[in-house]
């Protein structure tokens, strides 16, 4: 993508064309790292597929003997009944066998999906933001479950009843050729026929699955879409082109559904006519053995043949969903290991220290950055945060005030120069231990499920009731929290149980002070908030930023006004330094910016008249700080003077 | 009973394809059951009297029954996924229909994802019953009952003694399905919970970064994923354990049929014919009762998405056209409220006895705090929620007496979430009014500054937005949506904290648009800036839900209220600043 703006948020592998002809098998063949671990699970389950295919083939035989004795004059009952028991034994221990053989394989197989999804997560853990930037949420989620069950289909249920067929179909021929090698052949002439069908129909099938499966997602995307908009859908009227809209996809949905219906309906009774055929020909034929007085045929041979025909024909009407499994596998790994092979881009240094509680002293040398190294964002950067100091970072949308907090997270390791907090290298030391100083406080609040009180404990999960009350009163959230249904038990659920972005801003500040740390990061909301909202956040900020370092990306006057420095940030390098009143005495960017930024109406500021601050707080409901409300009244003094 | 009924209301205007499924599975389940007694003739009759000359009827017959039972099986087959797939596709239509019409506040309540399962997984479910098992299940009744006359037709006492498992089957396959479908509930909900565990985990991985929360959410999913390890692993072991189990049921009843039959085919009572026809009608009917097991835990299980499906449908829109309601005439743009009073719950009033009278072509701008019922006070406008009490009147029609579709489309709201759709550009900016021209959107691309960046694209209108195209930011977003408001070229529009996320410049940009817009409209504007502010006809402050401060900004000024409060708190810094500036070039200037 050319352009200046996020990418599309997925790649070759999420298109929903993928061809089939593009599947690549080698990461297929990787999965075996997963596999691996399990072994000896693995063969067990083998020998025992194997051992249950076998045992399988031997039922048919001794039918076909009890036919034969039983035909017999000089037969006992004894006989008989050693014979059925031996049949209800070998049935007896198929059934163990098989239970036992469905538990290790369905126990391996879980064990092997619980392993991909942990090795996926936690891996996830460690790729940075460039990755989230690049793909998008629901791709990454649809690959750690969808992805990672597609292949563990093929795993444990596909391959080993593949196996089974095959040992299968492979005993058949064997035990057949053995018996009676003559009318086993006439009975293998139907397998060409077999072939032809399963040849002509095969791609097809597989292609219409495929199809059905696109459609049904377009109908899913089409759903998800309108359930999420429909307060823009109904806002709009759209209401009756829409419905038009999914009824066509609805409808071609319809068609894919049918085609593939028609070809399995062609499919399977195909199969099963052939087998029939099969099935005749082996009562044709073994007829006109023993019309010739063939003594090697009788009715139980014969009767063995038919089980065995129609057992033949059973694995192979599986084959073609088998064959589905695999295709789907083959992508799905590919999506899977491609977030596998994809390397975190910051990692922890061999020896990195632990950082331990800092003073606050940040220092940004001769930093240089770049998401794309041939492209940087960041020249040059010197920036410097002595402790307890509030730095303000201001300038124009994409100048690369984010990246400088990108930096100091190290979501993003620098391209030259260094990172220093308290005199360390940021990578020198380790990424958790750095971390755990900071304190970040975004634009767009991330809530998680759960409840109010969790979500402030986030911040420090050791912290008691009595400390998350505390951090949401001062930062001004406790009035509003004990206003909820079950005040810090109130779930914080999918649509935010109608807290307002104000407010889960507020909920992130308390986050952010339980979390008490040296260095602060925020990141202000440019305008998202009421007047109201504006002034309690005002407040919460001050109890925020006191007493520890902070850098604000600033959208603020009274931030700006407040901070100890101000950088002036344009095309990625540092333009102009100071105060708020040094810089706007330079009368150069920052004073464009600022009258930009907080320009007013400019007629008649004069006529405001001096207003009683005591009502007006007492109004608001709010103890304003007293710093504030000197200073409003100090403002208001000035302006009434003038 | 009664869902069942009503799912088989869906099926009815297809009851021919049913019945025609029905007979071909008649047909089949006869040739079926031909095959056996071929098998049974051509051992007995051929083979024992050395008929050789028929041995070739005999296997082209067999032959034959197979070639016409495919037949049957291609037709029933087809039929019965045409009537299954079109009773479904019925189904979602009407579902999709329904939610459309479903009110503000069903989709308060209603999580998305669970929604989705609905339309989506529990559709599914009804489909599979109503393509497959339900004639299925009518199918294996026939099937069992056929072979079951069949086999006593041919040796009662074999019959009845191969039957001694059949019991047992049953009463197993009923325990199984009792104890199976709380275990598969518990595999959903656990699944459900770890999706929502990793989504959070994805798209709050800033957070989770920027807090060192790694270890602490990897246990966190660790848990939830063993968790569904777990019920997985029992769940499959139940289900291998009753698959082994009624597997060798089945063989058990073969295995008695050789025992007895052997024993009486060696004292000459039964034929080996007979013998080996028995062999296969009995596994044919064991399937059958197994099958039927399936099927009608599956039908208990459609019961169930029934039910869920059925509860959307019954679910009534609160808000709705009145019997006979008239298109609103062409909107001149006149607002009244009359002591209107909301409550989402019908009991704890979010705005209490509002009052508010709005000349066509008036701005009125709308302040308070966050609960102070802003937003809810202007969702009322398009009836997006009907009032508690009192009426709200457009151009003097009360709004609840006209079609909401007329009403809405005189309306233009930009929300405050924005929410745009994988479409085009065009498509989004044309959401409103699909047939509007080129140069329309254009123009309307234009007014929310959002032109250039649209035409710096390489396909123009024509980027595809969202989850399968390109992404925007959320100042893109939002003048997209506002372009898509202005497009409706409504007399009443309603900008709801509409520039939040837009950059000060772009803002300041569209906020002239607005100014020109607004002229000859009626607007009801929740702003944060003093300019919109000062600029608006009317500002109204809300506080606990009623309006509290009424009038100009000189107005409200020198009232001394709340407003002023704000004013100064907020406000003032923004013009304190202009006068710093100005002293400060006249500095600049004196030296």
């Amino acid at each position: 993508m050319g352009f200046h703006m996020h990418g599309p948020g997925g790649g070759r592998l999420d298109m929903d064309d993928i061809s089939f002809k593009d599947v690549n098998f080698k990461h297929l063949g990787r999965t075996k790292e997963f596999l691996l671990p399990f072994w000896w699970q693995l063969s067990l389950a083998m020998v025992l597929v194997v051992a249950i295919a076998a045992l399988g083939l031997e039922g048919p035989v001794i039918i076909g003997k009890v036919v034969d004795l039983i035909q017999l004059s000089d037969t006992t009952n004894q006989q008989l009944y050693s014979l059925v028991a031996l049949y209800f034994g070998v049935q007896v221990l198929i059934a163990v066998l098989r239970y036992a053989q469905t538990y290790i394989m369905s126990w391996t197989g879980q064990k092997i999906l619980y392993s991909m999804r942990k090795k996926l997560f936690v891996h996830l853990q460690d790729l940075g933001l460039d990755f989230y930037d690049k793909l998008q949420a629901g791709r990454i989620m649809s690959r750690v479950t969808n992805d990672v069950e597609a292949i563990n289909q093929l795993l444990s249920g596909g391959s080993l009843s593949l196996l089974s067929d095959v040992v299968t179909i492979f005993g058949i021929i064997t035990v057949m050729l053995r018996m009676n090698s003559r009318l086993a052949l006439v009975t293998f002439i139907t397998v060409p026929l077999l072939f032809l069908t399963i040849y002509s129909l095969q791609g097809k099938m597989t292609r219409a699955y495929h199809k059905t499966r696109r459609r049904l997602a377009d109908i899913t995307a089409n759903l998800q879409e309108s359930i999420s908009g429909m307060r823009i859908i109904q806002a709009f009227s759209r209401e009756d082109l829409n419905a038009e809209r999914f009824s066509n996809t609805n409808e071609q949905n319809f068609r894919a559904q049918m085609e593939a219906a028609r070809l399995r309906a062609i499919f399977f009774p195909l199969v099963d006519v052939i087998g029939t055929l099969g099935v005749a020909l082996v009562y044709y034929y073994g007829g006109i053995r023993m019309s010739l007085g063939d003594t090697l045929v009788s009715v139980g041979t014969i009767t063995v043949f038919v089980n065995y025909t129609n057992r033949f024909f059973w694995p192979v009407r599986n084959l073609v969903e088998v064959w589905d499994l695999i295709l789907q596998a083959a992508v799905s790994s590919e999506r899977v290991f491609e977030i596998l092979d994809t390397k975190p881009n910051v990692v922890d240094k061999p020896g990195a220290i632990d950082l331990g509680r800092v003073q606050g002293h940040v220092e940004f040398k001769n930093v240089t950055f770049g998401y794309d190294p041939s492209l940087p964002v960041l020249h040059n950067v010197n920036i410097e945060a002595k402790p307890d100091e509030t730095i303000a970072l201001v300038g124009p949308t994409g100048a690369g005030k984010s990246s400088i907090i990108n930096l100091l997270c190290r979501f993003y390791d620098v391209q030259s120069g260094q990172i220093l907090v308290d005199g360390h290298d940021i990578r020198d030391v380790t990424i958790q231990s750095l971390r755990q100083n900071l304190g970040i406080v975004l634009q767009d609040t991330v809530l998680f499920s759960g409840t109010i009180r969790e979500n402030i404990r986030y911040g420090r999960l050791d912290a008691t009731d009595e400390e998350v009350e505390e951090a949401a009163k001062i930062v001004g959230a406790h009035e509003f929290i004990m206003r909820q249904p079950e005040g810090y038990d109130t779930q914080v659920r999918e649509r935010g149980s109608r807290l307002s972005v104000g407010q889960r801003q507020l909920l992130a500040f308390a986050r952010a002070l339980l979390a008490n740390p040296r260095i602060l990061i925020l990141d202000e909301a440019t305008s998202s908030v009421d007047a109201y909202t504006e002034l309690q956040i005002q407040r919460a900020l001050e109890k925020l930023l006191k007493g520890r370092t902070s850098i604000v990306i600033a959208h603020r006057l009274s931030t700006i006004r407040n901070a100890d420095r101000i950088y002036v940030i344009d095309h990625g390098t540092v333009k102009e330094v100071g105060t708020h009143e040094e810089l706007i005495a330079q009368n150069g960017l920052y004073k464009s910016l600022y009258e930009k930024q907080f320009a007013g109406e400019p007629e008649d500021y004069k006529a405001a008249p001096v207003v009683d601050m005591t009502e007006a707080k007492a109004r608001l409901g709010g103890h304003s700080q007293p710093g504030t409300g000197v200073r409003v009244a100090m403002e208001n003094s000035n302006s009434a003077d003038h | 009973m009664k869902t069942l009924k009503r799912l088989l209301a869906f099926a009815l205007p297809y009851w021919k394809a049913y019945a025609g499924a029905l007979i071909m599975v008649l047909g089949v389940t006869g040739l079926q059951l031909m095959q056996p007694m071929l098998a049974r003739w051509i051992v007995d009759g051929i083979y024992a009297n050395h008929q050789w000359s028929l041995l070739l009827w005999g296997s082209l017959a067999m032959t034959g029954t197979a070639a016409a039972s495919a037949v049957f099986g291609y037709l029933q087959r087809y039929w019965m996924s045409w009537a299954g797939q079109k009773v479904i596709y019925d189904i979602r239509n009407r579902l999709y229909q329904h939610l459309q019409q479903l009110s503000f506040s069903f989709y308060d309540k209603a999580q998305t994802g669970q929604l989705m399962s609905r339309v989506t997984a529990d559709v599914e479910q009804t489909r599979m019953f109503l393509s497959n098992q339900m004639i299925q299940i009518v199918a294996a009744g026939v099937r069992f009952l056929a072979t079951f006359c069949l086999m006593l037709s041919l040796d009662w006492r074999l019959t009845l003694v191969a039957m001694i498992p059949v019991p047992v089957l049953v009463w197993r396959a009923e325990i199984y399905a009792m104890v199976i479908r709380p275990m598969f509930w518990s595999i959903q909900q656990q699944l459900a919970v770890l999706t929502a565990t990793l989504q959070e985990n994805v798209t709050g991985q800033r957070v989770v970064k920027a807090f060192a929360r790694k270890d602490f959410e990897i246990k966190k999913f660790e848990r939830d994923n063993l968790d569904l390890m777990e019920k997985n692993v029992n769940t499959l072991r139940a289900s291998a354990f009753n698959d082994s189990l009624m597997t060798l049921l089945t063989e058990s009843s073969l295995a008695i049929i050789l025992l007895w039959g052997g024993r009486e085919v060696m004292r000459g009572a039964l034929t080996v014919g007979t013998l080996v026809a028995f062999n296969t009608l009995i596994v044919q009917m064991l399937q059958q009762v197994r099958m039927l097991g399936m099927w009608i835990s599956g039908a208990t299980r459609t019961i169930a998405a029934g039910d869920r499906i059925f509860e959307i449908l019954d679910t009534k829109a609160e808000v709705s056209d009145k019997p006979g309601a008239k298109p609103i005439p062409k909107i001149q743009g006149r607002v009244t409220f009359e002591n209107v009073s909301f409550a989402y719950d019908g009991e704890h009033m979010v705005l209490e006895d509002i009052n508010l009278d709005v000349k066509p072509g008036e701005t009125i701008a709308i302040l308070g705090g966050t609960g102070s019922g802003k937003s809810t006070l202007i969702n009322l406008i398009p009836r997006f929620y009907d009032v508690t009490k009192g009426r709200i009147l457009i151009d003097g029609h009360d709004i609840r007496d006209v079609t909401l579709d007329s009403l809405r489309r005189q309306i233009g709201v930009v929300t405050q979430e924005t929410f745009l759709f994988s479409a085009s550009l065009r498509d989004n900016i044309a959401y409103g009014k699909p047939e509007a021209s080129d140069a329309e959107i254009r123009r309307a691309a234009e007014a929310a500054h959002i032109d250039e960046f649209i035409d710096s694209l390489p396909d123009g209108y024509n980027t595809i937005i969202g989850e399968r195209g390109v992404g925007l930011s959320g100042g893109q977003k939002q003048r997209v949506a506002i372009a898509r408001a202005l497009l409706m070229d409504a007399r009443i529009l309603i900008l709801d904290e509409s520039t939040s996320s837009v950059d000060v410049e772009t803002e300041m940009k569209i906020q002239e648009a607005f100014n020109k817009l607004l002229a000859d409209r009626t607007a009801f504007i929740i702003a944060q800036r003093l300019s919109t502010v000062r600029n608006a006809d009317r500002i109204i402050v809300l506080d606990k839900g009623r309006i509290v401060e009424e009038g100009t900004h000189e107005e409200l000024l020198a009232r001394g209220g709340i407003y002023t409060a704000i004013y100064n708190l907020q406000f003032k810094g923004q013009e304190e600043n202009e006068l710093r500036n100005e002293s400060a070039t006249a500095e600049g200037g004196e030296k």
